[in-house]
């Protein structure tokens, strides 16, 4: 099976001498679900980072999707990066754009037309109960309505590998359900990767997974 | 509103800049006519002891325009009552020819000393009068404005730069957080800092346009048509179509090369 990430001895840290994930080893199926969890600051959004090419390995080696993360080019990075959707943590919206042009950001970047921008927008809109909010602007919304924004625009351009940290976190149980039923059917009906960092498993999750956890630097599966 | 706030001291700065430029330009452009006054008043006086031809004269240099023959026959005939027709046709015999010689351009003292005396190695020439002293005092004031105006142009143009440049480091500070947002979903430089060129595109068009309205009313209150007027001459300090296009242009290369300084600048530092 085609491997969208494959890391050996994989090290990472923020300065030289530190050290957050040790020597990992894992790989991740293309197409599969995958959990990451961990304590709080165990490193798992540094983690995610080095998916998307915010943070270079320290030592051993990453490939995404086939690339080498390792001082990779910005041309390579950038194109990369237009096939993965991420949901921050803090989710990284713009603050002066409106919600709509928001969420047609990577599609704007993918350089779309117009129309087919727009009803994909309003058809993600719709998905995360944000319709009603497309014209306003990011400061004027609640957390959890900001987090579903993320979470819309991470979907619009149906990337291949969709990284989500802690998309649920500011979300109430039925808006969770929303987000949860959303990565599951873009899993299962556009077979996108997904990883997604989370402190609590849902148990109403219906498809086969793969969970990791983060202890003291290592990464571990946990079956 | 902050961002207008920016907006005004970007185009005030090139503004500046085009206004300096466009002071230098009219500052030659009376300078030039001036010269080219002069120049028409202007001739050397030849005298030779043969006849010389305009296409002779015009091969000794190259600044030479034209030449005259300068008629004697008025003067001859004055004397005519005076002298005897045989010393009358001796003089005409021995008489010098006389040329007044024009030039393409109004010559420094330097280019005068050297036409005479190229001039003056020409076998048949024995006399040249170059009337050096005629750089009168006000052509001399108007080249030492013109260095005084070159250099401060220069200046000002340099200093407003760097206001530039500080300004759009400002810009780039405030536009940072959605230029890293787009950079995180694969935006290339050039889309990321589209709107920072649009910014620079934007304002560089109004500075010109504040600059055609400025030149507008200097022109309208005419003090400084009629400053040039005492002088004799009538320029125009700002050329609607021409001037316009070229400040256009400076305005433009000055802000989208700053732009393209802090773009280059800031995705190094990624
Ligand atoms: N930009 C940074 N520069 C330096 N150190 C950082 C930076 N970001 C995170 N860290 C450190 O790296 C460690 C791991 O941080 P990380 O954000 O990956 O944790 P996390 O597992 O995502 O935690 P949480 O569950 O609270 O989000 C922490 O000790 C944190 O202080
Ligand atoms: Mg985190």
């Amino acid at each position: 099976m085609d491997k969208v990430i494959i890391a050996e001895n994989l090290s990472l840290s923020y300065k030289e001498f530190e050290t957050i994930i040790s020597k990992a080893n894992f790989s991740i199926d293309a197409g599969s679900f995958v959990f990451i969890t961990g304590a709080s600051g165990s490193g798992k959004s540094t983690l995610l980072k080095s998916f998307y090419g915010a943070i270079e390995p320290r030592a051993g080696q990453l490939m995404v999707g086939g690339v080498k993360m390792h001082k990779i080019s910005t041309s390579k990075l950038n194109f990369l990066r237009r096939h993965i959707g991420v949901v921050f943590q803090d989710y990284k919206l713009i603050k002066e754009w409106t919600i709509e042009k928001n969420v047609m950001l990577p599609l704007i970047i993918s350089g779309y037309t117009k129309d087919v921008s727009s009803a994909q927008v309003q058809k993600l809109l719709g998905h995360v109960k944000l319709i009603h909010q497309s014209g306003k602007y990011p400061p004027e919304l609640s957390g959890g309505e900001q987090q579903r924004v993320a979470m819309a625009r991470a979907l619009a351009h149906n990337p291949i590998l969709i990284l989500a940290d802690e998309p649920t976190g500011n979300l109430d149980e039925y808006s969770s359900q929303v987000i949860w039923n959303l990565l599951e059917g873009a899993n299962t009906q556009l077979k996108t990767t997904v990883i997604v960092v989370t402190h609590n498993i849902p148990s109403t999750i219906m498809i086969p997974y793969k969970h990791y956890h983060i202890e003291m630097g290592n990464i571990h599966e946990i079956s | 509103m902050k961002s207008l706030k920016n907006h005004i001291s970007l185009i005030i700065a090139l503004f500046t800049v085009l206004f300096s430029v466009q002071i230098y330009v009219a500052v030659d452009r009376t300078i030039a006519a001036y010269e080219e006054r002069l120049k028409n008043d202007y001739s050397i006086i030849v005298v030779a002891n043969k006849t010389l031809t305009p296409a002779e004269f015009k091969a000794m240099d190259s600044i030479i325009e034209r030449s005259d023959v300068i008629a004697t026959d008025q003067v001859l005939k004055r004397l005519e009552g005076e002298m005897s027709k045989k010393n009358l046709d001796l003089l005409k015999l021995t008489l010098p020819k006389f040329y007044r010689i024009y030039l393409s351009r109004f010559p420094t003292p330097y280019e005068i000393e050297k036409l005479q005396k190229r001039l003056q190695k020409h076998a048949a020439i024995e006399r040249v009068e170059g009337y050096a002293q005629s750089h009168d005092t006000v052509y001399k004031l108007m080249l030492l404005f013109k260095d005084v105006v070159q250099i401060f142009s220069i200046s000002i143009a340099a200093v407003t730069s760097l206001l530039i440049l500080k300004e759009m480091r400002l810009w780039q500070f405030q536009h940072a957080d959605r230029m890293s947002i787009m950079a995180l979903f694969g935006a290339p430089v050039w889309l990321r800092s589209a709107v920072l060129f649009r910014l620079a595109i934007v304002d560089a068009i109004i500075a010109t346009i504040v600059l055609c309205i400025a030149f507008f009313v200097i022109e309208q209150y005419g003090w400084m048509d009629l400053l040039l007027r005492t002088v004799g001459i009538s320029i125009d300090l700002f050329d609607y179509v021409n001037d316009a296009v070229r400040s256009l242009l400076i305005a433009l290369g000055v802000s989208i090369i700053l732009t393209l300084t802090i773009v280059i600048g800031s995705s190094e530092e990624e």
